[in-house]
């Protein structure tokens, strides 16, 4: 059974590392600042949604667990606002290309 | 298990590192503030990383630290790129 853990643990927080790559990449070769703007959020959410995915079968007590997910929460409500004002501030400052 | 978590935090770490060049060629101060947004939600994954590899419940603690932190960093910045001269309507009338 725990190895059966381990490999989803494995499985999951590869898929995550791999989503923040394209987050990275995403970030450095996209043309436009929103577009940048909207593979950053995208990718490293998920990345971190599916590394907090990965981890949950390691933690030994369930309130490791529990304190997991609410990073992720916490993460998610400070990035989704986090990007409205960024696209607010990158739209103002510069007329639409 | 323990390496290969320890393995993926510093790769997520490498890939922050990557995406910190856009800080350098960032046209426009909004994309200057990504790359620190992007540190923030790294640094919190390889932190979390890190408390399940070595088993340590208070790294989990510093990663909720650090999300608020990064959350503060990009509020600031956006009150600062925002033009002090047109006061924010919930400001009132605070200079």
């Amino acid at each position: 059974m725990s190895l059966l853990l381990d490999i989803f643990t494995v499985v999951a927080v590869s898929l995550g590392a791999v989503f923040f790559l394209a987050g990275a990449v995403g970030l450095l070769r996209f043309p436009d600042t929103l577009t940048r703007l909207h593979a950053l959020t995208k990718a490293d959410n998920v990345g971190l949604g599916l590394i907090v995915l990965g981890l949950l079968p390691q933690t030994e007590r369930p309130l490791a667990a529990v304190k997991l997910i609410v990073a992720w929460l916490l993460v998610q409500l400070a990035s989704g606002t986090v990007s409205q004002l960024i696209a607010r501030t990158a739209r103002r400052t510069e007329p639409p290309a | 298990m323990t390496e290969f978590l320890l393995a993926v935090g510093a790769f997520v770490l490498a890939t922050v590192a990557l995406g910190l060049i856009r800080v350098l060629r960032g046209p426009a101060d909004a994309d200057r503030m990504m790359a620190p947004q992007l540190l923030g939600t790294g640094g919190i994954a390889a932190l979390l990383l890190l408390g399940a590899a070595t088993g340590m419940p208070g790294a989990i603690d510093v990663a909720l630290t650090l999300t608020l932190l990064a959350a503060f960093a990009s509020v600031a910045f956006v009150k600062g790129a925002s033009e002090p001269a047109e006061p924010e309507p919930d400001e009132g009338g605070g200079g």
